[in-house]
C-alpha cells in the first residue's frame, strides 16, 4: 500500500503516498488545513465542513479530511474565494453560539474562539435565530451545555468510538438537533461513566466539569477547619501544561508549595496511598491466587471504570478487587488514623483530593466509601481546577520553590507514581505480589510488556514457577474489548488492570486542555506525561510498595497486617449492579 | 381486534430475530421501529429500551434515528390522528389557514395531543387527493375542500359521534 503519487499543492508539486486523504497529506506536507470536527483517533465525520479546500475540476469545495488523494489532483488550500467561503463557514457556526467568550469556562482555551481569530472574523455579520436550552446539572462531574455546542460530534464519537459507552447521542434534526443521552434524560441517569472524554475532545464549553473551586475557597477561608489535600500521581505530570509548560514535566515540588499558599493545612500525596492499595491488592490477588478464589482479579481503582462495570458488566463483580481506590484509601485515613494522630474531630477536617479525573467527583460520593456515616473525600477538585485556583490566587506557580509532602500520608515508592499510567498498577502490584509469593525480591522490576500504549497489553510473571498471565486495557473501549475475552475464557489471565481513560489516569478528563498547536489526547503529550513518571520511579530509592517504611509503620501501628479485619473495615468496598444497563458499541475502535 | 401485549411483544421480537443478524443487522434498525410504531402507535421508551436489548444498540442511538425522523411518534397519537396536508396543490388552496384553524380549534400544536386523548395533529405532504385540495385526513377518512370553518366542523362531528358511543 506504499503507492506514490504526484499532486500539487497551491501550485507546488509534491511526491505523497495515495492511501490518504487531502488533509493528511497536506499535513505531511506542512499545510495546517484549518479543521474543526476531525480528529485523527475518532472516525470521519465531515460535518462542520471548516477543511474544504478547492481542487481543480470540481465544481464545488470538499471536505478535506473526507476526501482520498488521486493521481495528478491540483489542490489549493488558501485562494481568496475558498478563504471566504471558509470564513463564512465559522461565522455561521458563530452566529448560533453566545457572544459570551469573556464570561466562558473557556476563554482562552476554545477551538471556536481559536479559529474564528485565525479566520480574520473580526465583526459578527450574521445575526439569525439563536438555539436556548437548558444546562444539564444532574451529574456530579460533567456538566452539558447544548447552547454552546457546535454540533462537530467528537464527544458522540470519543463515547461510542473510544469509550464504547455510548451515553450521546444527536438527537432531533436540522437547526434542532442536540447532543444528548437516550431520551434526553439527564446525565445523571444514563450510561455516562464520568470518565470526561468528553469534555478532553469537545471544541468548546459544551462539556464542562462540575466546578468545585468556589465551594473549596469558601473551605480554605475557614479558620475553624483542618484542610487536608492529597495530589494524585497524575496530577503533576500534566498541571505545568496548564501554566505553559511543555507536556511530561514533572512539577510535583511546585504543587504541593502552591497547595499550601492556597492554605491547605496538610499536603498528603495520593502516591502513598497508592502504596497501600498495592500491598492491599497484591495480598489479595495472592489470597485469591492461593485459596482457589475468583480469577481474574480485576483491578478497581478507576472510577470510570468501576461505574462502567456495574452497568456493562455486573456479571464480573465478583471479578472485582475489593480495594478502594487510592484516593479513598487516602481520605478514609485522613477521616480516622490521622485525625487522631492530629486529636481533631473528623468533622472538622476538610480533605480534598487534587484528580486527574472527572469521574472522581462521583467515586467521592458513593455511598459504599462512607467512612463512620461521613463523605471520606470530601471535595475533587481536577487538574483544571487546581490551575485556575492557583492562578486565581495569584500564586506564581512557575518561580515557586518546590515543596516536600507533609508526613506520615506523604512518602511514596516509584510503585506508587507510576499507578498513573496504563499498566501501572499492574507492575507496581506485580512488584509487591511477587516478593510476598516468592519471598525473593524481584530483580528486573521494569515490565516492559505491559508498558506503551498499545490499547491492549498481555504479560506473563513466573512466581516460583507458576506461571501469572496478566493483561492490561486502557480507554473503556478497550476495555470492553478484553473484557469479552475474559467473559468466553475466564481462565485465560489470572490478574486483570483496567483504566477508564486513554493512556491510563494521565490522559484523564480533568487534565489541561490541549494546547493552541496540538491536539486533545496527542499521543506524544501522552508518552510526555508518562515518561515524567517512568523517570520519577527511576529516580526514587524505595521503587516497591511494600519497601514504603511509611507504610510499613501504618501497618504496625493501625492496619496490623494487609487484609486485615481493620484493613477491610476501612480499605476494602462492594460494588452492586447499576441501572440502566449499558450496550457497548460494535464500532470501537482499538487506539 | 386489538392485539394482546404479549402477542405484540411476540411479534416484535420475531421481527427483530429475523432481521438482526442479518449482514448489517443494525441497518435494519428503522424497520424495526417502524413494526414497532405499527404494533404500538408509538415508540415508547420502553419498547426502545426492548430493541435496544433485542438488537443490541445503544439507547442513545436508537433515540437519535427515532427523533431525526418525523414519522416517529415519541407520544401516544389520539384515537383520531389528524394529518393536515401541506403538499403543493393543498398549500396553494390555502392548506396553511386550515392548519392554523385545527391548531386553535384543539388547542395543540403539531405533535400534541388533545387533553382527552381524542385527537392529536400531525403534517402530511400529499395523501393523494390533490383534486379535491386542500384535504385533511381524520383517523383513515379524507376531508376534501375544507376551509377554516369546514375543517372545524368536521372535527365536531368526531366530537358527537363520541359523545353518542
Amino acid at each position: 500500500m506504499d503507492e506514490k503519487v504526484t499532486i500539487t499543492i497551491n501550485g507546488k508539486p509534491y511526491r505523497v503516498d495515495l492511501d490518504q486523504t487531502i488533509m493528511e497529506a497536506a499535513d505531511s506536507c506542512g499545510y495546517h488545513i484549518p479543521r474543526l470536527c476531525y480528529h485523527p483517533k475518532l472516525s470521519i465525520e465531515g460535518a462542520c465542513r471548516v477543511c474544504i479546500v478547492e481542487v481543480e475540476g470540481m465544481k464545488n469545495y470538499i471536505a478535506s479530511c473526507a476526501y482520498p488523494l488521486f493521481d495528478g489532483m491540483k489542490i489549493h488550500t488558501n485562494t481568496k474565494e475558498l478563504r471566504q467561503a471558509r470564513r463564512d463557514i465559522v461565522e455561521l457556526l458563530l452566529d448560533n453560539h453566545p457572544e459570551d467568550c469573556h464570561v466562558c469556562e473557556r476563554d482562552g482555551n476554545c477551538e471556536l474562539q481559536r479559529l474564528a481569530y485565525a479566520m480574520g472574523i473580526r465583526h459578527r455579520h450574521f445575526a439569525g435565530e439563536r438555539k436556548h436550552y437548558h444546562k444539564d446539572l444532574s451529574s456530579t462531574s460533567v456538566i452539558r451545555d447544548p447552547d454552546k455546542c457546535i454540533l462537530c460530534g467528537r464527544c458522540v464519537r470519543m463515547c461510542s468510538e473510544i469509550q464504547g459507552v455510548n451515553a450521546l447521542g444527536q438527537a432531533g434534526r436540522g437547526f434542532h438537533t442536540v447532543v444528548m443521552p437516550a431520551y434526553d434524560m439527564p446525565f445523571a441517569e444514563s450510561v455516562c461513566t464520568t470518565c470526561g472524554q468528553c469534555i478532553n475532545v469537545c471544541p468548546t464549553a459544551s462539556f464542562v466539569e462540575k466546578n468545585y473551586t468556589q465551594e473549596l475557597f469558601a473551605k480554605l477561608n475557614d479558620d475553624s477547619l483542618v484542610k487536608v489535600a492529597q495530589i494524585a500521581p497524575s496530577v503533576r505530570a500534566a498541571i505545568g501544561e496548564g501554566f505553559g509548560l511543555p507536556p511530561g514535566r514533572n512539577m510535583e515540588g511546585q504543587t504541593v508549595a502552591a497547595l499550601r499558599k492556597l492554605g491547605f493545612n496538610y499536603v498528603f500525596d495520593t502516591q502513598f496511598s497508592a502504596d497501600l492499595t498495592i500491598v492491599e491488592e497484591a495480598s489479595e490477588f495472592l489470597e485469591r491466587v492461593q485459596e482457589k478464589g475468583k480469577l481474574p482479579m480485576i483491578t478497581s481503582c478507576s472510577s470510570a471504570w468501576m461505574k462502567y462495570m456495574e452497568q456493562f458488566y455486573p456479571d464480573l463483580i465478583e471479578n472485582i478487587s475489593t480495594c478502594k481506590s487510592p484516593m479513598s484509601m487516602g481520605s478514609a485515613l485522613i477521616k480516622t488514623h490521622f485525625a487522631e494522630q492530629i486529636k481533631v474531630d473528623p468533622k472538622n477536617i476538610v480533605s480534598v483530593a487534587i484528580m486527574c479525573c472527572t469521574a472522581k467527583k462521583y467515586e467521592a460520593q458513593r455511598p459504599e466509601l462512607m467512612v463512620n456515616g461521613m463523605q471520606a473525600t470530601d471535595i475533587v477538585v481536577v487538574t483544571r481546577e487546581l490551575v485556575w485556583m492557583i492562578k486565581s490566587a495569584g500564586i506564581d506557580f512557575l518561580n515557586i520553590t518546590p515543596e516536600e509532602f507533609d508526613s506520615p500520608l506523604g512518602m511514596s515508592s516509584g510503585a506508587g507514581t507510576i499507578f498513573g499510567v496504563t499498566g501501572g498498577v499492574m507492575e507496581a502490584a506485580l512488584r509487591t505480589a511477587y516478593e510476598l509469593y516468592t519471598g525473593e525480591t524481584l530483580v528486573d522490576i521494569e515490565l516492559n510488556s505491559i508498558r506503551g500504549f498499545d490499547g491492549i497489553k498481555v504479560g506473563t510473571i513466573t512466581m516460583d514457577g507458576k506461571e501469572i498471565r496478566v493483561a492490561v486495557a486502557n480507554g473503556l473501549g478497550n476495555a470492553h474489548n478484553l473484557l469479552e475475552i475474559v467473559r468466553k475464557e475466564p481462565d485465560r489471565y489470572h490478574f486483570v488492570e483496567i483504566m477508564g481513560c486513554p493512556g491510563g489516569c494521565i490522559g484523564g478528563g480533568g487534565q489541561p486542555y490541549a494546547a493552541a498547536n496540538s491536539i486533545p489526547l496527542d499521543t506524544d503529550c501522552l508518552k510526555a506525561r508518562a515518561e515524567a513518571l517512568y523517570s520519577n520511579d527511576r529516580k526514587k530509592t524505595i521503587r516497591r510498595s511494600h519497601d514504603n517504611p511509611e507504610i510499613q509503620r501504618l501497618y504496625k501501628e493501625f492496619l496490623g497486617r494487609p487484609l486485615s479485619k481493620k484493613s477491610h473495615e476501612l480499605l476494602h468496598t462492594h460494588y452492586k449492579p447499576h441501572e440502566p444497563r449499558g450496550i457497548a458499541s460494535r464500532k470501537i475502535r482499538a487506539i | 381486534m386489538e392485539v394482546a401485549e404479549k402477542d405484540k411483544k411476540q411479534e416484535l421480537k420475531e421481527f427483530i430475530d429475523s432481521v438482526k443478524d442479518k449482514e448489517h443487522g443494525d441497518s435494519y434498525l428503522i424497520a424495526v421501529l417502524h413494526k414497532a410504531q405499527g404494533l404500538y402507535g408509538y415508540l415508547s421508551r420502553e419498547v426502545m429500551d426492548t430493541i435496544a436489548q433485542q438488537m443490541q444498540i445503544p439507547t442513545a442511538h436508537i433515540w437519535g434515528v427515532a427523533t431525526f425522523y418525523h414519522y416517529f411518534n415519541l407520544t401516544p397519537p389520539g384515537k383520531y390522528v389528524v394529518s393536515v396536508c401541506l403538499g403543493t396543490a393543498c398549500y396553494v388552496k390555502g392548506a396553511p389557514q386550515i392548519l392554523e384553524a385545527v391548531k386553535n380549534d384543539l388547542k395543540i400544536d403539531l405533535g400534541g395531543i388533545t387533553e382527552d386523548r381524542l385527537f392529536s395533529l400531525q403534517l402530511a405532504r400529499c395523501l393523494g387527493a390533490c383534486g379535491v385540495a386542500p384535504v385533511v385526513m381524520v383517523g383513515d377518512k379524507i376531508h376534501g375542500e375544507m376551509t377554516p370553518k369546514k375543517v372545524v366542523e368536521v372535527l365536531n362531528q368526531y366530537r358527537k359521534a363520541e359523545k353518542k358511543q
